[in-house]
């Protein structure tokens, strides 16, 4: 005979801990990437990890800022938010850069780290970190788990943080105890923040406000940030600059959000924009800023910023208006939803030929220009040769300096998410993990990172990651022996001292790569850069490229520290 | 300018680091903070005293203090009809001789003497901040041993005037 050994009514659950619910819940959200490093304080959590039959990657990195810039690629790429996992302490404190870039490029990331036990806590125990404290000037927000009832909740509430509205960073700190506790809790995630509620749709009368001024205005210009593709809104600002016949200049994050081979596109304004850009910002008498923050590199001097134009400014972020720039019509609205709505409203067509023919003629006569060597690779040469040779639709990653601009000049961006750069924070050792994430994000796109020789050697570990992961990601090196950028300020502004910036000392990258598996090529003539391009790309794996380059190039225009934009340098020869 | 704001908050673990560390981050000026329970429970309520220098900074303090996610509502009651108190505790270095002449200067402000030792005394004052200077300044001279006050606490009247015709400083 059967013996019940428990009452029919008494639901059949599993004895599971803390960490197999962490990992339940990044199941319910979705998760299908995870990039991390293990140590001792998510020990339980990598265990669950490991018993678990959940369907996600695990990525692991070399070094904790490798995973949380991988993460930033990811999610730069997918709109979704990349997923950290680090220990407590050392593992903690390395994601720190990262965060900070999230934060300030506004990236979706949900971090977890581990903590010591909250029975030590606060005891300076090993491995212990304040990460709470840290954190909470670098993150949209950041939680300490000290209930295991609590977990699930939170888990979703920091997905739901991160995400929406204007996205970043959500740190989430999970004592040892509570990741190892057992439980056969089945736990609520309904979640409610009333201090939390982004606007989304605009105002109408704001709206109203916008197209009246469009209508009176005969200099109108549209400068598009990050903001229109967080949005998803790249066809609704191509459809209204096309509709009124307006020019669109982006920042460096919003390339992408605009076609850059458009005829209304100015490309890229601020230090290193185009003069047709900065131009068109200093004369218009209407600038409508869709999703960006009037950052300082774009804006230069304030005083000479759109001196004569009346500023609307639509952002999901109410209070990036008027934080930099005094604003006459500010719209706080997500970009599509008030691109949507402006695009309802029937604005007679603006008269504005004069101001087209205008810019068009800056376009013209003042291109972005290089001196071509003769005998060498010429950086931005080398950028249009590998725009030509991935059709202009590879995804491109970069670190800061001299690289990123030439990218962001000379790569014409057509379509979005394709560029991943550190804007805000500008951080060296970004755009190599980036790749990473951003490949394994779109796993059918190519990457290609163009990094520096200096910013590639703060996390080239990484090239561990595409070996073992078979991730064909193109590294190519814009080698100058160089800090590039540094270098060109010294030569600038400190009558050519070159302190500390020329790295003439530079290992052998071909063979770098080869001893982690990687294929690595060298390029230092003109004639062979199409060729050793070409085998690059055409190659089933991973590739590092090192390009010999101009020593001495400097990236044009300029404009200088606490000068207009209208006071560029370097417009033309 | 001086301005009061005051922020209901959920009482959430650290929203007064997140809070005072974006003052400090933006480069804001408290002269006071005070926070304490609400009548909701699980809802804190907190008054700012902070010294601004112009109304696009103070439009910043608002709009950085209502993203704060831990942060219901901010409201800058400066400008209306309102009540702002503060309480200080004095003490004040007393001999039995002159303890009857500072009994005799505080009793105007409706202070008392919570404490009496052989040498010191130490006394309460509630008020509007200018009328606790007031009376610190008078108790000066007789030895000021400690002072701690708790910052201001406001709260807009029962009824607004409508509309408001007078600007109201804090010393209402």
């Amino acid at each position: 005979m059967k013996v019940e050994a428990k009452p029919k009514d008494v639901v059949d659950r599993k004895v599971v801990t803390g960490a197999d619910v962490f990992i339940q819940a990044l199941v319910n959200e979705g998760v299908d990437t995870v990039f991390g490093y293990p140590g001792g304080a998510v020990l339980p959590i990598y265990d669950a990890l490991y018993r678990s039959n959940a369907k996600f990657e695990h990525i692991l990195c070399r070094h904790e800022q490798g995973i949380i810039h991988a993460a930033e690629g990811y999610a730069r790429v997918t709109g979704r938010a990349g997923v950290v996992i680090a220990t407590s302490g050392p593992g903690a404190t390395n994601l720190i850069t990262g965060i900070t870039d999230a934060m300030m490029d506004s990236l979706p990331i949900v971090i977890f780290t581990g903590q010591v036990g909250t029975n030590v806590i606060g005891t300076d125990a090993f491995q212990e970190a304040d990460i709470i404290g840290i954190t909470t000037p670098i993150t949209k927000y950041n939680y300490q788990v000290t209930n295991i009832a609590d977990l699930p909740r939170i888990v979703k509430e920091a997905f739901h943080i991160a995400e929406t509205g204007r996205p970043g960073p959500v740190v989430v700190d999970i004592p040892k105890n509570i990741s190892q506790e057992l439980t056969v809790g089945d736990f609520e995630t309904d979640f409610y923040l009333p201090g939390y509620q982004p606007t989304v749709n605009p105002n109408p009368l704001q709206i109203k406000k916008l197209s009246e001024s469009l209508r009176r205005a005969k200099r109108p210009l549209l400068l598009a940030g990050a903001g229109v593709l967080f949005a998803g809104a790249t066809e609704e600002l191509k459809a209204f600059a096309e509709k009124y016949q307006l020019p669109v200049t982006t920042t460096l994050l919003g390339l992408g959000s605009f076609p850059g081979n458009h005829s209304l596109s100015l490309g890229m304004a601020g230090m290193h924009g185009t003069y047709a850009a900065n131009m068109a910002i200093y004369e218009s008498d209407l600038l409508i800023n869709i999703g960006a923050r009037f950052d300082d590199r774009l804006t230069g001097a304030i005083k000479h910023f759109a001196p004569n134009a009346k500023v609307a400014h639509i952002d999901i972020d109410p209070a990036e208006i008027g934080k930099n720039i005094k604003t006459n019509i500010p719209v706080v609205a997500d970009a599509k939803a008030a691109l949507k709505a402006l695009l309802l409203e029937d604005a007679e067509d603006p008269d504005h030929k004069s101001w087209l023919e205008k810019i068009n003629t800056n376009k013209e006569t003042y291109p972005l220009w290089y001196e071509r060597s003769s005998s060498e690779i010429s950086p931005q040469w080398l950028i249009q040769q590998i725009y030509e040779e991935t059709n202009g639709e590879a995804i491109i990653t970069t670190d800061v300096g001299q690289h990123q601009m030439w990218a962001a000049q000379f790569y014409k961006f057509d379509k979005p998410n394709k560029w991943v750069t550190s804007g805000g924070l500008g951080t060296m050792g970004f755009g190599f993990p980036a790749a990473i994430g951003a490949q394994l994000g779109a796993p059918d796109s190519q990457v290609v990172a163009i990094v520096g020789d200096g910013g590639f050697q703060m996390t080239l570990q990484e090239l561990s990651v595409i070996y073992q992961r078979k991730l064909p990601v193109k590294i190519i090196i814009v080698n100058n022996e160089a800090l590039g950028m540094v270098r060109q300020w010294q030569e600038t502004f400190y009558e050519e001292r070159y302190s500390e910036s020329l790295l003439s000392e530079n290992p052998d990258f071909v063979k770098l790569a080869e001893s982690y598996g990687v294929k690595g090529m060298r390029v230092d003539k003109e004639a062979e850069v199409p060729a050793v391009l070409r085998e690059a790309f055409s190659y089933d794996g991973p590739v590092l490229v090192d390009c010999r380059v101009v020593k001495r190039e400097c990236v044009y225009p300029m404009v200088a520290p606490g000068k207009g934009n209208h006071e560029m340098i370097g417009v033309t020869k | 300018m001086r301005r009061i704001i005051t922020a209901t908050v959920q009482n959430r673990s650290g929203v007064l680091n997140r809070i005072t560390g974006m003052l400090s981050k933006r480069g804001f000026n408290i002269e006071s903070i005070s926070v304490g329970t609400s009548e909701t429970e699980g809802i804190s309520k907190m008054t700012f005293v902070v010294e601004i220098s112009d109304s696009q900074k103070l439009e910043q303090l608002t709009k950085q203090l209502n993203k704060q996610i831990d942060v219901l509502k901010v409201s800058d009651i400066t400008d209306k009809a309102m009540v702002a108190r503060e309480l200080a505790l004095i003490k004040v270095g007393s001999t039995g001789q002159n303890r009857n002449e500072i009994q005799g200067v505080i009793t105007p402000f409706r202070a008392s003497v919570i404490d009496v030792s052989r040498d010191s005394l130490i006394i309460q004052v509630t008020g509007k901040p200018d009328k606790v200077d007031a009376l610190i300044s008078l108790l000066r001279p007789y030895g000021i041993k400690e002072l701690s006050r708790t910052g201001v606490t406001a709260f807009l009247r029962g009824q607004q005037p409508q509309p408001l015709h007078e600007v109201n400083t804090l010393l209402i």
